[in-house]
């Protein structure tokens, strides 16, 4: 057979598999990931919480744990030094030297958990951390009960959970643009601006 | 008759050599009649030998010790070792792997055992999934030369030094060949589920860095790369896996990836908010902007640079978009009056650096040399008093302002002195 029928023979045969493998939807490689594996790699926690795991604390335990694990970095009072400054900024935001913490300028209580539970204290060398120097849940609500106080969000007293964090308003949510996270995707769609086409 | 081809192909080789032994000690002759003593000098210098290489470097290949390009750091973030492409050296489209340029946010580069690496996939799918780096190269593949930008390449604090090299204005910005199976072919294959709308992709690395991508954007393009120009990819980008999502702020290009969880809303990752949200001048913060806007530069004659005499020097730069190809790109080398056609150097691939060159005669008066590019979808790169109008500010609002600005793609000037000397000259123009 002249070998450029044969090879069209063979695209079309292949072309046939590519298609029934389009509706199974499986090439079969890779295995299925048990929920216990999910969730122990799914440390996200979304703007609505729902993947908050139990726990809470208050900013009377954050204190303590700030003052052993965080201040070095972001300073006695939250003023920043190695790390960013954690609160203030309050008013710079039109400012020439804008600063962004978490009272001025983060929009949803649930990143703070978030980025301390996966982020801090920081691991620049990717070293192994005993799982007894791991912040437990309590320490990370204790922690951000604490930056919410110090930012003048919550109460002192005032303990902090999966339930309540999400509901919590930060200062500058409704300073974004788009003002709402559904609309990003469409805004999106229209090409209607990016920062280098419009304000 | 394999053997057979290759026996020819075998005589054929041999013979082009002989040839060029030939062709050699003909003009070997020629110099010598010349005069014995040039053509003695001539061969000596040829015959220098590299110093000695350990063996392994030696099978890897090093570059010439003579002129070695090298990146520079970022001076404000020396500490996290951020570093520049040296783009005024490389040549054509490929930025070489060594030479990409590199952001890790606070992490030193991990060391991630290929055997031990896996990729989650789950959230809103009917399949969660786990693949091996070995399960992944089973699939079909696909080779695509993109580049990588950081959202603040060329944001004006690296570009107020009259000094400014373009390392430093716009060295941010590399491209590769990157090899991998297309994300949407996995989605796929852990069945997305209806009502999901966006995805989160997270590193392996200890800060655990994550970015949310819209999922239409996971299925029309990204790749899950595991090769760079042609080998794995560099540790420092990501080795073993590197989330390639073509065009947008580098980001969305997740470095040691090792989990995709599809979601209907987008995750609020550090690095979505606050990390990369544009601060405009009223305060507010425009998030989640995604595409790379369409942007050019010219690198000779660049900052630092120096023209050796009058008469023609080529002109010539990089362009790129994160909308898609590079169609057009202009050169006014009289600060912006006139304007002409620069040749782009084909093939011109999608969402690339795109080579383009200007043939130039230096009269030997002041110029200012200036690149615009526009891409398939027509959008055309600003000036720097276009965007001051839209933001509705003046020239002394970014030379005063202290923090860095993403999506920052002004037409970039080159002012040319009576000497030849180039330097930074945007604020000018």
């Amino acid at each position: 057979m002249p070998s450029g029928r044969r090879s069209l023979l063979l695209l079309v045969a292949l072309a046939g598999c590519v298609a029934a493998q389009a509706q199974t939807s499986s090439y079969g490689i890779g295995r299925a990931a048990t929920p216990e594996e999910v969730q122990a790699w799914d440390i996200s926690v979304g703007p609505d919480g729902k993947e908050l795991p139990p726990g809470s604390g208050s900013a009377k335990d954050g204190a303590v744990i700030y003052a052993q694990k965080c201040a070095a970095c972001h300073g006695q009072n939250l003023e920043g030094g190695a790390g960013p400054r954690l609160a203030g900024g309050q008013g710079t935001l039109t400012s020439l030297q804008p600063q962004k913490t978490i009272g001025s300028y983060w929009p949803f209580a649930t990143q703070i958990w978030d980025f301390i539970s996966r982020a801090m204290p920081p691991n620049f060398y990717n070293r192994p951390v005993p799982p007894d120097q791991k912040l437990t849940h309590d320490q990370v609500y204790s922690l951000t009960a604490f930056l919410l106080y110090r930012n003048g969000i919550i109460k002192e007293d005032e303990a902090i959970d999966a339930a309540n964090l999400p509901k919590i308003q930060m200062p500058n949510r409704n300073n974004f643009v788009p003002a709402r996270l559904e609309d990003v995707l469409d805004y999106r769609g229209k090409r209607a601006c990016r920062f280098g086409t419009c304000p | 008759m394999n053997s057979k081809q290759s026996g020819r192909r075998r005589f054929l080789k041999d013979s082009a050599l002989l040839a060029g032994v030939a062709a050699g000690a003909a003009t070997g002759m020629i110099r010598s009649a010349s005069g014995q003593e040039t053509a003695r000098e001539t061969m000596d210098w040829k015959v220098g030998y590299q110093p000695d290489v350990p063996e392994d470097l030696r099978k890897y290949g090093q570059p010439s010790r003579y002129g070695t390009l090298l990146r520079t750091y970022n001076p404000a973030r020396r500490a996290t070792d951020d570093m520049h492409t040296p783009i005024q050296d490389t040549m054509g489209i490929i930025t070489p792997s060594s030479l990409h340029y590199t952001v890790c946010h606070g992490s030193a580069v991990p060391d991630i055992d290929p055997r031990e690496h896996r990729l989650l996939i789950h959230g809103m799918v009917d399949r969660p999934m786990i693949f091996t780096m070995e399960d992944l190269k089973r699939f079909p593949s696909v080779s695509r030369i993109h580049f990588i930008e950081c959202a603040y390449n060329g944001s004006p604090p690296e570009r107020k030094d009259p000094d400014a090299t373009v390392q430093r204005t716009h060295g941010p910005t590399s491209c590769s060949e990157w090899t991998g199976v297309l994300l949407s072919v996995l989605l796929r294959e852990a069945g997305v589920q209806r009502g999901a709308s966006w995805i989160i992709g997270e590193g392996a690395e200890a800060k655990m860095r994550a970015k949310s991508i819209p999922l239409e954007k996971a299925m029309q393009d990204a790749i899950v790369a595991y090769g760079q120009n042609g080998e794995p990819v560099r540790p420092e980008q990501g080795f073993p896996l590197r989330l390639v999502s073509p065009g947008y702020e580098g980001p969305h290009n997740v470095k040691w990836l090792r989990r995709i969880k599809v979601g209907s809303q987008p995750f609020m990752a550090h690095a979505d908010n606050p990390g990369h949200t544009a601060l405009r001048p009223d305060g507010k913060g425009r998030w989640f902007q995604f595409e790379m806007g369409v942007n050019s530069v010219i690198t000779f004659p660049s900052g630092g640079q120096r023209l050796s005499s009058r008469g023609f020097h080529e002109i010539t730069g990089l362009a790129w978009s994160g909308g898609g190809a590079i169609r057009r790109v202009e050169v006014s080398t009289d600060s912006g009056r006139t304007w002409k056609d620069a040749v782009l150097e084909g093939p011109i691939h999608r969402i690339a650096h795109t080579r383009f060159r200007f043939p130039w005669s230096w009269s030997g008066q002041e110029a200012v040399l200036q690149s615009r590019a526009t891409d398939e979808r027509g959008d055309v790169q600003p000036s720097l008093a276009q965007l001051e109008k839209v933001w509705d500010v003046n020239r002394d609002y970014w030379l005063a302002l202290r923090n860095s600005v993403p999506q920052f793609n002004p037409i970039q000037s080159w002012k040319v002195t009576k000497e030849g000397s180039v330097g930074n000259a945007i604020w000018e123009a």
